[in-house]
């Protein structure tokens, strides 16, 4: 039963999405209907999956699923299928849980409900309605997004893709949803295609991510060759297939087979989970609604990359063992995971906008993760993969109702600010208090508020793992990035809930709906609570009051886990110094703050550096979009396309026609008309010979008669 | 030569010369006159055969009606002038007195191939020539008697067709032709 | 005492004279001219024929004499036809010239 709930999975938001596209496009209530049906069934068969996934024996060795023969190759068939274990098991349960809680959050987001804006365009974020009250005072107020059901089918698309990725059992059907999720958030972040910026987003994030799919399809295909299959129970649980590969060199850098392969999917995943330097898109992702950024960089597409690198992780760490030196592919993941931690952590110090904070925070987590399983913490990073899933879309949801409480008081003030700006906002705790708190449970889970949050427990885990592994560099600098988080995390906190309303929007915004706020609170109760399946045994004091069950069952899936040795204080103390010392500063250092930002004036030039992010765009573009716009408008185009191309083709036209003309001119004119012609005009030609013996004269006719009768005669006396 | 072939020959001569001059006359008066002597001749050459009702037959019929005929529709279509100008022959004539050479030849060709041509006409006995048998078989229907009553049907019919095509209408309705 | 091919041979001369008439004879009076001396010459035969039947078997062949008699009569009746006609082409066309009766000529 299970096998055949976990093929249904994807099916159910799949069937949303086509039947909302073709049917109830205009109907609001009926799409979001549809819509939630789709993830709520789909969360219903994940619990059913999780809970049979908890209570099964040895879930890691026999995982449950069945696979289809599909593509016949040669004697065999390429078999495609489905199966969970313990890694896709937890993967479900967040994933499953956030897709329902972002649908029900973009019902009220998206204004279900409100009037239709009097010059909203599809295309365009809908920019208010007029109503009139009971006085007869005309209030501008939020208008329903004119796309509606365009987004809760995409949305759907987006939520069958993940659950493709996540139930099955070889590498290529997760590469479909990998895909099928790189054309959503192409759609998705491109949703108000109105703006040029969002369609300019768009095509970022997509042809970033699919530089990173070559290398990935790369990766698949070596694998297929060597192995003859891309199934995980054939490769990736197969210890004999795993120490050939690492065994076998590659011609590339003297890499093993396994560290090559490894190598190139793990770009992929840089790819997807924006880790430098392909981060860029990540950021510039925020032009989509809110509960698309959520979605996206939380809940699904990122996470999906981390839990790739978790899957292939037999594959990179094939004939490695703790305390040995890390194989070349984990430590250029490491290298990549813990540098992009600290590098986008410094960017969030200096952004403004409140979606681009969460935009870094996201890539600097997403590096820890990584950075996480390069070390070989395999558990920790996929229990941090769990809660910051769960924290990270109660922050940008929340974040998404803070910017509707802003815009309300736009309409209301009809200032001309921008809603998303933090230094507009302030004191919105009085005005929104629901967000407020959820916003910060979230907050404190992100920077690693100690024993109540669960990012806490993911986030010690990692450093645990780090200090414990002896890889001190990778241990320093997530240190360091786990104190500016809690920095910028503070500072956003304090800048746009406490202290005072900046501005007159401040003053009138409003807590969202209920709707908006009870998806809110529920993850809320996640970011606080999952940590406590996790606690390791070792952890003084709490330690072994709660099994760690996460520890045990996501551990189960790699063969040399569960380092029961001795939890040194030192990683605690620093992840308990570095949260609540950041927690602290950003607190201080903000909350008398007016209208200027006082790092400005502390870090000088750096802010400039860390507000344009590094300038890494700017490289980009100097290095390889001028020079692609170049080969396309210049090279390919004139050159090829027009003058050789074209020329070769009006070549050939010249040349029929040419041929055409002497064909005509030498043939059918002079040979085939003549031919006709000719037997036309011999023919007048005999008839007007002939003509000449019709002469009217009777004797002439008696003359031919006499001498044909001779002629007769002398015949017939002849003959 | 007897005497008889003299005769023949002087008979056929003037036949033949009258006829040739009928034909190549330039004025149709002299060429009706000369026509009257061939046809004279050419009863005298029937009466050398012995068909003397012939003979008679032929000048009464042939130079009494029918050559006097020629001479009335000459006389009725005769142009005032120029026909003394006017050649009595038409341009290809050598064409055709060539066509009429060669059809001589082949009848002449023709008669001495055959070897009893050369018998020789005698003199038949008196009572050869039975006209009265003559007129009773026009008259019997088991002999001529149906072509005799055509023929005269024919006569009628040309009586009346003459005069049909010949007599002057009176113009009808102001110029129709 | 007259060879029988004698009379066939001017029988021939004064047919071919006649045909000779007929297809040269601009006149169409000159043209019956001619087929008058053709349907004599035919006579001509006609009689050496029954005179030498006569001569070969006892009995004269009476069909020679009427041959002959029809062929008398219908020269008769095709004079005048023939004159009758010219007389009105005469009349129609203000000639008698056979070359200007023309309308046949294609």
């Amino acid at each position: 039963m299970t096998g055949t709930l976990l093929w249904l999975l994807p099916l159910f938001p799949l069937v949303a999405f086509v039947l909302i596209l073709l049917f109830t496009y205009k109907q609001h209530a009926l799409s979001h209907t549809l819509a939630l049906i789709g993830a709520g069934l789909a969360w219903l068969g994940s619990m059913v999956v999780f809970y049979q996934a908890v209570i099964a024996p040895h879930l890691a060795e026999s995982p449950i699923g069945s696979s289809i023969n599909w593509l016949p190759t040669g004697e065999t068939f390429f078999q495609i299928g489905v199966q969970v274990d313990p890694l896709s098991a937890v993967t479900l349960f967040f994933v499953a849980w956030t897709i329902l809680m972002i649908f029900i959050y973009s019902i009220g987001y998206h204004n279900f409900g409100a009037k239709r804006g009097v010059d909203d365009q599809p295309g365009l974020p809908p920019h208010g309605a007029l109503v009139k009250d009971k006085n007869g005072h005309k209030h501008h107020v939020a208008s329903v997004e004119p796309m509606y059901a365009r987004f809760f089918a995409l949305i759907s698309l987006f939520a069958a893709a993940m659950y493709l990725l996540v139930v099955s059992n070889n590498l290529l059907t997760l590469y479909v949803g990998w895909e099928i999720m790189g054309l959503c958030s192409y759609l998705l972040i491109g949703f108000w295609y109105g703006k040029p910026s969002a369609r300019d987003a768009a095509l970022k994030a997509f042809l970033t991510t699919r530089v990173g799919d070559v290398f990935m399809l790369l990766g698949l295909a070596a694998l297929y060759t060597l192995t003859g299959s891309l199934n995980y129970q054939a490769i990736l649980s197969n210890p004999f297939i795993l120490e050939q590969l690492a065994a076998t060199t590659s011609p590339v850098l003297g890499l093993s087979w396994a560290g090559l392969i490894g190598l190139l999917l793990f770009i992929g995943v840089v790819g997807k989970s924006a880790q430098f330097p392909l981060h860029i898109w990540l950021p510039d992702a925020m032009e989509g609604p809110t509960p698309v950024s959520a979605m996206i960089h939380a809940a699904t597409m990122v996470s999906a990359g981390v839990y790739l690198a978790a899957r292939f992780f037999p594959l990179v760490s094939a004939g490695w063992e703790p305390g040995l030196p890390l194989t070349p592919t984990m430590t250029i993941m490491a290298a990549i995971g813990a540098g992009t931690a600290l590098f986008a952590a410094t960017i969030a110090l200096a952004q403004n906008d409140i979606k681009r904070v969460l935009a870094y925070s996201t890539i600097s987590q997403l590096g820890y993760m990584i950075a996480a399983l390069g070390i070989g913490a395999y558990a920790a990073a996929v229990f941090h993969l769990v809660t910051h899933a769960f924290f990270k879309a109660l922050l940008f949801l929340g974040s998404g109702s803070v910017i509707h409480g802003m815009e309300h008081g736009v309409m209301h003030t009809g200032e001309h600010i921008d809603p998303q700006d933090m230094w507009q906002m302030g004191g919105l705790r009085k005005k929104m208090p629901a967000t407020f708190w959820t916003f910060l449970a979230g907050g404190l889970a992100l920077s690693g508020f100690p024993l109540l949050t669960a990012g806490f427990w993911s986030k010690d885990e990692i450093l645990s793992g780090a200090f414990g592994g002896g890889q001190l560099a990778v241990f320093i600098v997530l240190a360091l990035a786990a104190l500016l988080t809690a920095f910028y995390t503070m500072r956003q906190i304090t800048l746009t809930f406490l202290g005072q309303p900046r501005t007159h929007a401040a003053e009138h915004a409003h807590e969202s709906k209920p709707v908006m706020t009870i998806p809110l609170m529920i993850l809320s109760l996640f970011a606080i609570g999952a940590g406590w399946a996790g606690i390791p045994e070792a952890f003084p004091g709490l330690g072994g009051l709660i099994p760690n069950w996460f520890g045990g069952f996501v551990g189960s899936m790699v063969h040399f886990e569960h380092h029961a040795e001795a939890h040194s204080l030192v990683p605690l103390f620093t992840s308990l110094g570095v949260s609540l010392g950041g927690l602290l500063l950003g607190w201080l250092v903000y909350r008398r703050a007016g209208a200027v930002d006082p790092l400005e004036k502390a870090l000088g030039p750096v802010h400039t550096l860390l507000k344009n992010k590094y300038w890494v765009d700017e490289v980009y573009a100097f290095l390889f979009i001028r020079p692609a716009r170049w080969l396309a408008d210049v090279f390919v185009s004139q050159w090829i396309d027009r003058r050789i191309l074209d020329g070769i083709l009006h070549g050939i036209g010249r040349l029929g026609l040419w041929l055409g003309k002497l064909v005509r001119q030498g043939f059918d004119t002079p040979v085939v008309n003549g031919a006709g012609d000719g037997l036309a005009n011999g023919t007048r030609s005999l008839g007007a010979v002939l003509r000449g013996l019709q002469t009217g004269r009777v004797q002439d006719y008696m003359l031919l008669a006499i001498l044909l009768a001779v002629v007769a005669g002398v015949l017939v006396i002849v003959l | 030569m007897t005497p008889m072939q003299i005769t023949f020959i002087l008979i056929a001569a003037v036949t033949l010369v009258s006829a040739v001059m009928a034909v190549t006359a330039r004025r149709m008066m002299h060429a009706a006159l000369w026509l009257i002597a061939t046809l004279m001749g050419v009863a005298m050459l029937f009466a050398t055969l012995q068909a003397s009702f012939f003979a008679v037959v032929q000048v009464m019929v042939y130079v009494g009606a029918i050559a006097i005929l020629i001479l009335f529709a000459i006389m009725l279509t005769r142009r005032s002038t120029l026909e003394s100008d006017q050649a009595s022959l038409g341009s290809g004539w050598i064409i055709n007195a060539l066509a009429a050479v060669g059809v001589f030849a082949a009848l002449v060709t023709a008669v001495w191939a055959w070897p009893a041509a050369e018998t020789v006409l005698t003199e038949l006995p008196k009572d050869a020539e039975q006209l009265g048998l003559l007129g009773q078989i026009i008259a019997d229907p088991n002999g001529f008697a149906v072509p005799f009553e055509v023929s005269s049907v024919l006569l009628v019919a040309v009586l009346v067709g003459a005069i049909y095509l010949a007599v002057e209408r009176k113009p009808q309705r102001g110029g129709r032709q | 005492m007259i060879p029988m091919s004698w009379y066939l041979v001017i029988a021939a001369a004064l047919f071919c004279v006649g045909l000779f008439g007929v297809l040269s004879r601009r006149n169409a009076v000159g043209i019956l001219i001619g087929v008058e001396l053709m349907l004599n010459a035919v006579n001509i035969n006609l009689l050496t024929f029954w005179h030498y039947y006569i001569q070969v078997n006892a009995e004269p062949p009476l069909n020679a004499l009427v041959f002959t008699a029809i062929v008398f009569i219908v020269a008769a009746a095709e004079t005048a036809i023939g004159l009758a006609l010219i007389i009105n082409a005469y009349r129609q066309r203000s000639t008698v010239i056979a070359n200007d009766l023309n309308l046949l000529k294609g």
